[in-house]
C-alpha cells in the first residue's frame, strides 16, 4: 500500500478537475486520508468473488404513465 | 409557554404541553437537544386536543423530529449551514403528520450531526448535543438531539434516520429504546436524504409501548417515497406482550462477537441470559459488508452533495466534507460491485433466518466516548471515533434489516445497547423481545438526572 501514496495522489488531483472540485492546500492531507480509507473498503468489496449473474441491489422500480415519484 | 400563562383554565393536555416546553426551556441550553422549539404551534394542538379533537393512540404524547425532517414554517436545515439558505418547509415530512394524526403534540427540531455522517451527536455550527446522563459524553450520531431529547426527558418520542446506525447508536449512548424499521417499511417524503438507497426513519422512545404506538401510527404506504413498501400496515402494539416463546433467539459471533470492549458483550450476554438464547450464529463476511456500506454512503452521499462541495465547500463541516470529497473521486466499478454484494450479502442473511427468528448483537463497540475525543483504542487497536461507533450496526442496515435497540445500564455508569434483529418485516417479534427485556428490568429506560 505504500506504492499507493503517489497514486491516490494523482488520483484525487486528475477526479477533482475532472469533477470540478477544489481542493483547498490545508484540506488536502485529511482528504488524502479519506480516500486512503474509502479505497481500502472498495478493494475488500471487490475482492469478494461473485458470480457474473449476481444482480445489484439498490432500489429501482418501473414508474407506468401516471405513476407518482 | 407565556400563551400557556395566558389563559385563565388550560385543559389537562394544555398544562401539559406547557409543562414540556417549560422543561425544554430549562434543561435545554445544557443539553443542546433541540435547535428549534414549536412552541405555539405546540399548545395549539394541545387545546385542540382538550376540545375534544383527537383521542389517538399517541393522545398527549410530546414528540420532536431530528431537523432533517420537514416542520412547515422553518429551514430543513439537515445539520448544516449551507441548508438555512434554503426557502422554509410549506408543509410537514409525512411522518410528523401521521404522529399528530394519532394525536402526538410536537414541540420542536432536534440538533444532529451534519447531513447524517456522523456517528457523534457533534455539530460545528449548533454545538452538540450532549449526553444527558453524562454532559461531558458524546450523545452519539447522527440522530443525537434525538437520543439526548428523549434521555433527558424532554419528549416521550423522537423521530430519527438511520443510514448505518444514526438511530441505534444514540439510542444506545443515551440508554433509550429505538427502532429502525425494514428498509423501505415508513416512508421518508418530506425529509432531507443522505443515501437515499441506505436511508431509514424510525422512532426513539422512552418505552417499548410507546415505541410501537408510534411506529404503528406512522406505518403506511405513500406514493411519494419510491422505496415505500405497499404492504399493509403490521401492527406491533397489539403482540406488544406476546412474550418470546415462538421465537428461536440466537447471537451474532464473528464481526459482532470482536473488536468492542468487554462490557458491550456483557450486555448482550445479559439479553441473551434472560431470553435463554444459546446459540451462537454467523453473518458471513460481515466485515466486508460494513466496508460495503461504508462505500455506498460515501459515493452516494458525495454524488448528493456534489454541487454544494463545489459551491460552498467552506460552510461543511470539515469532517464531513473532506470525506464526501474523497468519496466523490472513487471510481464507479467499485460501488457498482458493492451494490451487487449488497444482494449476496443480503441471500446469505436469510438464508440465517431460515433457522433463527431475533439475533442479538451490541449497537456500539463501548459506553459514550468523550465530546470531541477522536480515538479510542478497541481489542488493543487504536481507530477514529467517528466512523467506528458504527461497527455493528452498519452491516444490518446495509440490508435494511428491522431492529429494535434496547437500553442496558450494567452499573450505575453509562448505558449500552442491544441490538434486535429479525427478519424483514418482522418488526413485531423485535418489538415483542425488547418488551420482554423490559418487563424483566433486562432493559431499562432511566431517565437522566439533570
Amino acid at each position: 500500500m505504500a506504492d499507493d501514496a503517489a497514486a491516490l495522489e494523482a488520483h484525487l488531483d486528475a477526479a477533482a478537475a475532472l469533477l470540478g472540485l477544489r481542493v483547498a492546500p490545508q484540506w488536502r492531507a485529511s482528504v488524502l486520508a479519506h480516500l486512503g480509507v474509502t479505497v481500502t473498503a472498495a478493494r475488500l468489496v471487490d475482492a469478494f468473488p461473485l458470480e457474473d449473474e449476481m444482480e445489484p441491489a439498490p432500489i429501482f422500480a418501473p414508474i407506468a404513465p401516471g405513476g407518482a415519484a | 409557554m407565556s400563551l400557556a400563562a395566558a389563559r385563565p383554565e388550560p385543559g389537562p393536555a394544555e398544562q401539559a404541553a406547557a409543562a414540556a416546553l417549560a422543561r425544554i426551556d430549562a434543561l435545554d441550553g445544557r443539553v443542546g437537544a433541540f435547535t428549534d422549539v414549536t412552541a405555539e404551534r405546540a399548545l395549539s394542538a394541545a387545546r385542540a386536543l382538550d376540545a375534544g379533537a383527537n383521542s389517538g393512540a399517541l393522545a398527549g404524547v410530546a414528540f420532536a423530529v431530528k431537523n432533517l425532517f420537514d416542520v412547515e414554517g422553518l429551514p430543513t436545515r439537515a445539520g448544516s449551514r449551507i441548508n438555512r439558505d434554503r426557502a422554509r418547509a410549506t408543509r410537514d415530512a409525512a411522518l410528523l403528520t401521521r404522529m399528530e394524526a394519532a394525536g402526538a403534540i410536537l414541540t420542536g427540531a432536534l440538533n444532529m450531526g451534519e447531513y447524517a455522517y456522523d456517528f457523534t451527536g457533534e455539530n460545528i455550527h449548533d454545538g452538540p448535543s450532549r449526553n444527558p446522563h453524562d454532559l461531558t459524553r458524546m450523545s452519539g450520531g447522527s440522530s443525537g438531539g434525538s437520543g439526548a431529547a428523549v434521555a433527558a426527558g424532554l419528549v416521550d418520542v423522537a423521530l430519527a434516520s438511520d443510514t448505518n446506525g444514526s438511530i441505534r447508536v444514540p439510542s444506545a449512548l443515551c440508554g433509550c429504546f429505538g427502532l429502525k424499521p425494514t428498509y423501505g417499511r415508513l416512508t421518508r417524503a418530506g425529509t432531507f436524504p443522505f443515501v437515499q438507497s441506505l436511508d431509514h426513519l424510525g422512532p426513539i422512545a422512552r418505552s417499548t409501548d410507546l415505541l410501537a404506538r408510534a411506529y404503528d401510527a406512522m406505518q403506511g404506504p405513500d406514493a411519494e417515497d419510491p422505496a415505500t413498501t405497499t404492504r399493509a400496515p403490521e401492527p406491533a402494539a397489539p403482540s406488544l406482550d406476546a412474550g418470546f416463546a415462538d421465537l428461536r433467539i440466537a447471537t451474532l459471533g464473528g464481526h459482532f462477537a470482536r473488536g468492542g470492549e468487554a462490557e458491550c458483550f456483557e450486555a448482550v450476554a445479559r439479553a441473551a441470559a434472560c431470553l435463554g438464547a444459546e446459540a451462537v450464529v454467523e453473518f458471513p463476511e460481515a466485515a466486508r459488508a460494513r466496508a460495503a456500506a461504508y462505500l455506498i454512503t460515501a459515493t452516494e452521499g458525495a454524488a448528493l452533495h456534489l454541487e454544494r462541495l463545489r459551491a460552498r465547500p467552506d460552510e461543511f463541516d470539515p469532517a464531513v466534507r473532506d470525506r464526501l470529497i474523497a468519496g466523490a473521486t472513487i471510481p464507479s466499478a467499485y460501488v457498482a460491485k458493492a451494490q451487487r454484494f449488497r444482494r449476496w450479502f443480503a441471500q446469505e442473511a436469510a438464508r440465517v433466518f431460515e433457522t433463527v427468528d431475533i439475533l442479538l448483537a451490541p449497537s456500539t463497540p463501548c459506553r459514550a466516548p468523550a465530546l470531541g475525543q477522536k480515538t479510542f483504542t478497541l481489542d488493543g487497536v487504536t481507530l477514529p471515533v467517528r466512523p467506528n461507533l458504527g461497527v455493528y450496526t452498519q452491516p444490518i442496515s446495509f440490508i435494511g434489516l428491522p431492529v429494535a435497540c434496547a437500553p442496558i445500564f450494567l452499573d450505575e455508569g453509562l448505558p449500552l445497547g442491544v441490538q434486535i434483529i429479525a427478519a424483514p418485516w418482522r418488526e413485531a417479534d423485535a418489538l415483542r423481545v425488547a418488551r420482554a427485556l423490559e418487563a424483566a428490568g433486562v432493559a431499562e429506560f432511566r431517565k437522566a438526572k439533570l
